[in-house]
């Protein structure tokens, strides 16, 4: 099938293209792209008015909790790839916190067997640095990177001892995978639920102060300063880590950071309901925190945006703030967030954001995508900037509900998705 | 009260009119506790459940014969800690609870939030009667009461609250209603018990408790836990009641009328010497007598009662 999306904002970080234009898809991969009216569109193509829209490679999400195997109750390869299609990804990773841990070849090959059978965006499984997840020797890193899994993390936990960090920081060199590093210092996070400081005073909910995160940040910054290797800080929510990151890119040391949609939309202050939907790891933090991160993103100093979709079913969310687990969905709001409360509030450009959100990923985790050149898979989505919406609990297409969005206005919606050239989400709605 | 408030969950969010008005209802229900036959038909009919899920005399005994001597019926529930880790739900409990036909539940709760959540969860009346480090309204109430007896009125009195404020829902909520009803507050402790950015609610923060006790009216003693001592935040209790335990060495070098305040249960010779909770400047008593006073002003506002005075009749 043929398609060519025509009269949209064609935004392609890659090939530098930025402007209005047509764009053909044909047998699976990019077949042309260019101004209006210099595509030659052959018989037997549909056509797709994107006037007012903006067309731009699919999303990446480096940062998703798919849960399967072992919680499918909380989000399965077909949900969760179902919701990240809403969301206009068109690949998302699967962390390796499940159950059990995705530590070595077997749970990788499920994910990647279950992904081809049921999933509807490309999945890109993560192995774990530590075997279980323990922080005490390193997983078969390239057992598991020969089954398929294309960065490593323990994300969840921080790798406490930094000889092991190290270890694996200069093992996973052989491999050319990122480490996905967890941030946060669990002594001095200590029995914490919410950000520390005014807040969590006015609440009298146990605080986590911005130096869990910050400490780590520099020790790993340092680690991977001396071994040369190559590291990407996950979920960065602090003023203070962004300094620490700010310096250490200065000085060239490799390494990458994401920020979550909710951390650059949402501060500490929401808590006061003591709503569990507003627990997350690392916790809401102060405005100055969130003004912060998205000047960072702005900047650079932070690469992008990764949603940390964590899905909880009801039962574990509805109940005392400090008995809740930590996470929030984000992969069908991701777009509508950082467009409204980025873009609109010119923190971001529309290029900056598809950089951020697709480009970026797509390079931090050497897969393919994040491009609208001519002859790349035909990863591609449509959607309108303009377009005014409120999340429903009820639309929510994830099997967990727990988002802090819910009853919120956004402008900003996927109309399109093509993942590898077929129309997968068309009009707001699946094609299958 | 004024717009009727369903629930009694903190003092944050209370104006300093709502706060006087039931200081004020507190006033009969002080002459009923007085009197020797002190029940009342006023909640005939209606059920008082008090769901404790940490251990508790003197609030838990308070609420109850405030219940009773106001006509109502009662029913005590004691939840260990230990069940709630087990995984017994606490929405799921207290739905129960009220289907039994609960008017009023009255919740102690280790975590901050469970009075929030309890009241999301049912149509009853809640009152919060302490939960986590947030607030335990109902004490600051029966504090400030007691201050307003004691001097007439609170505007312009300079109060300490000394100890672990970072734990203490008793200094929060004693913070709010100080503050709105005009009294100056200073918290005095250790720095590691100092909660991040408290000077944001409006108080001093002070760690020389003998400077403080010159210069304030009233000082208001916090029970100091073992556990914050093995969680390590100050290295000894004995080393803590050297530094701010109230004994009569300390109290003579202090203001001569400064008056004792402490929310019970204390530890003697710690945050307190024994001499110095029953000193003539004590009011520690007082305090636990108003408690019921209070309770009983709460109970009878939150159940739409009319006039201060409509309670004698």
């Amino acid at each position: 099938m043929r398609y060519c999306i025509k009269g949209g904002k064609i935004i392609d970080p890659a090939s530098g293209f930025y402007g209005i234009g047509d764009l053909l898809i044909a047998e699976g991969r990019i077949a042309a792209v260019g101004a209006s009216g210099t595509v030659t569109i052959p018989s037997d193509t549909e056509i797709i008015d994107a006037q007012g829209m903006i067309v731009c490679p699919g999303f990446i999400d480096l940062h998703t909790h798919l849960r399967e195997p072992g919680r499918e109750d909380k989000e399965t390869i077909a949900s969760g790839t179902k919701a990240a299609l809403k969301g206009g990804f068109t690949a998302v990773t699967a962390m390796a916190n499940t159950t059990p841990v995705s530590d070595n070849a077997v749970v990788i090959k499920y994910i990647l067997n279950q992904a081809q059978q049921e999933a509807a965006v490309k999945v890109y499984p993560v192995g774990a640095i530590s075997k279980g997840l323990k922080g005490e020797e390193l997983a078969e890193m390239g057992e598991v990177a020969a089954a398929g899994a294309i960065a490593f993390s323990d994300d969840g936990k921080t790798l406490m001892n930094p000889a092991l960090l190290r270890t694996a920081i200069e093992y996973a060199t052989l491999f050319d995978k990122p480490l996905l590093l967890h941030q946060e210092d669990p002594d001095l996070a200590g029995n914490g639920v919410m950000h520390e400081g005014y807040w969590s005073t006015v609440l009298g909910l146990p605080g986590i102060p911005d130096i869990a995160e910050s400490t780590i940040v520099a020790r790993d910054l340092e680690i991977a300063a001396y071994t040369k290797g190559k590291i990407h800080l996950c979920h960065i929510s602090t003023k203070r880590s962004v300094e620490l990151l700010r310096a250490a890119k200065a000085k060239g040391v490799k390494v990458t950071a994401e920020v979550t949609p909710h951390h650059l939309a949402l501060t500490d202050e929401l808590v006061q309901s003591f709503d569990s939907v507003y627990r997350v790891s690392p916790p809401l933090r102060s405005a100055e925190d969130v003004e912060a991160v998205r000047l960072a993103l702005k900047d650079g100093t932070i690469d992008i945006i990764a949603t940390d979709h964590a899905p909880h079913t009801l039962e574990e969310k509805h109940r005392e703030f400090s008995l809740a687990p930590n996470g929030m969905i984000g992969l069908e709001t991701a777009l509508g967030v950082v467009w409204t409360e980025l873009v609109k509030k010119g923190y971001l450009t529309d290029i900056q954001l598809v950089e951020a959100m697709s480009f970026k990923p797509a390079r931090i985790l050497n897969v393919p995508g994040g491009t609208l050149q001519v002859g790349a898979g035909a990863d591609v989505v449509v959607f309108d900037p303009e377009l005014e919406w409120e999340l429903k609990a009820s639309d929510i297409v994830s099997k967990s509900k727990n988002s802090p969005f819910i009853g919120r206005k956004f402008s900003g919606k996927v109309q399109h998705v093509w993942v590898d050239g077929k129309l997968k989400y068309f009009n707001e709605n699946f094609t299958e | 009260m004024s717009g009727s408030p369903k629930h009694l969950l903190g003092l944050r969010n209370m104006s300093a009119a709502e706060i006087n008005e039931i200081l004020e209802t507190a006033l009969p229900c002080k002459e009923i506790v007085e009197r020797e036959i002190k029940k009342l038909p006023t909640l005939r009919g209606k059920t008082v459940v008090t769901l404790f899920y940490e251990p508790s005399t003197r609030t838990r005994t308070s609420f109850e014969l405030a219940a009773k001597w106001l006509g109502a019926d009662t029913v005590n529930i004691a939840v260990s800690t230990s069940s709630v880790q087990k995984g017994e739900n606490f929405v799921d409990t207290v739905r129960t609870i009220e289907a039994l036909g609960a008017d009023f539940i009255i919740l102690r709760h280790s975590m901050a939030g469970s009075a929030e959540l309890l009241a999301k969860s049912v149509d009853c009346t809640v009152i919060n009667a302490g939960d986590g480090a947030h607030e335990h309204p109902t004490q600051a109430l029966l504090d400030l009461f007691t201050l307003k007896e004691k001097f007439g009125k609170i505007a312009g009195l300079k109060v300490a609250i000394v100890g672990d404020i970072l734990h203490s829902r008793v200094a929060k909520s004693n913070i709010y209603g100080l503050k709105k009803l005009g009294a100056e507050v200073t918290v005095v402790g250790p720095p590691t018990l100092m909660p991040k950015e408290i000077e944001q609610l409006g108080v001093k923060v002070e760690t020389d408790i003998d400077a403080v006790l010159k210069q304030v009216d009233v000082v208001n003693i916090l029970r100091i836990q073992l556990e914050r001592q093995q969680k390590g935040y100050f290295p000894s209790l004995k080393e803590y009641a050297r530094l701010y335990g109230i004994n009569r060495a300390r109290l003579e070098r202090a203001n001569k009328d400064l008056v004792i305040m402490h929310p019970g249960p204390a530890n003697l010779g710690v945050e307190i010497s024994e001499e110095v909770s029953v000193h003539r400047q004590s009011v520690i008593t007082q305090q636990v007598t108003n408690g019921v006073a209070i309770r009983m002003a709460i109970l009878y506002l939150l159940s739409g009662g009319g006039s201060k005075d409509a309670i004698l009749h």
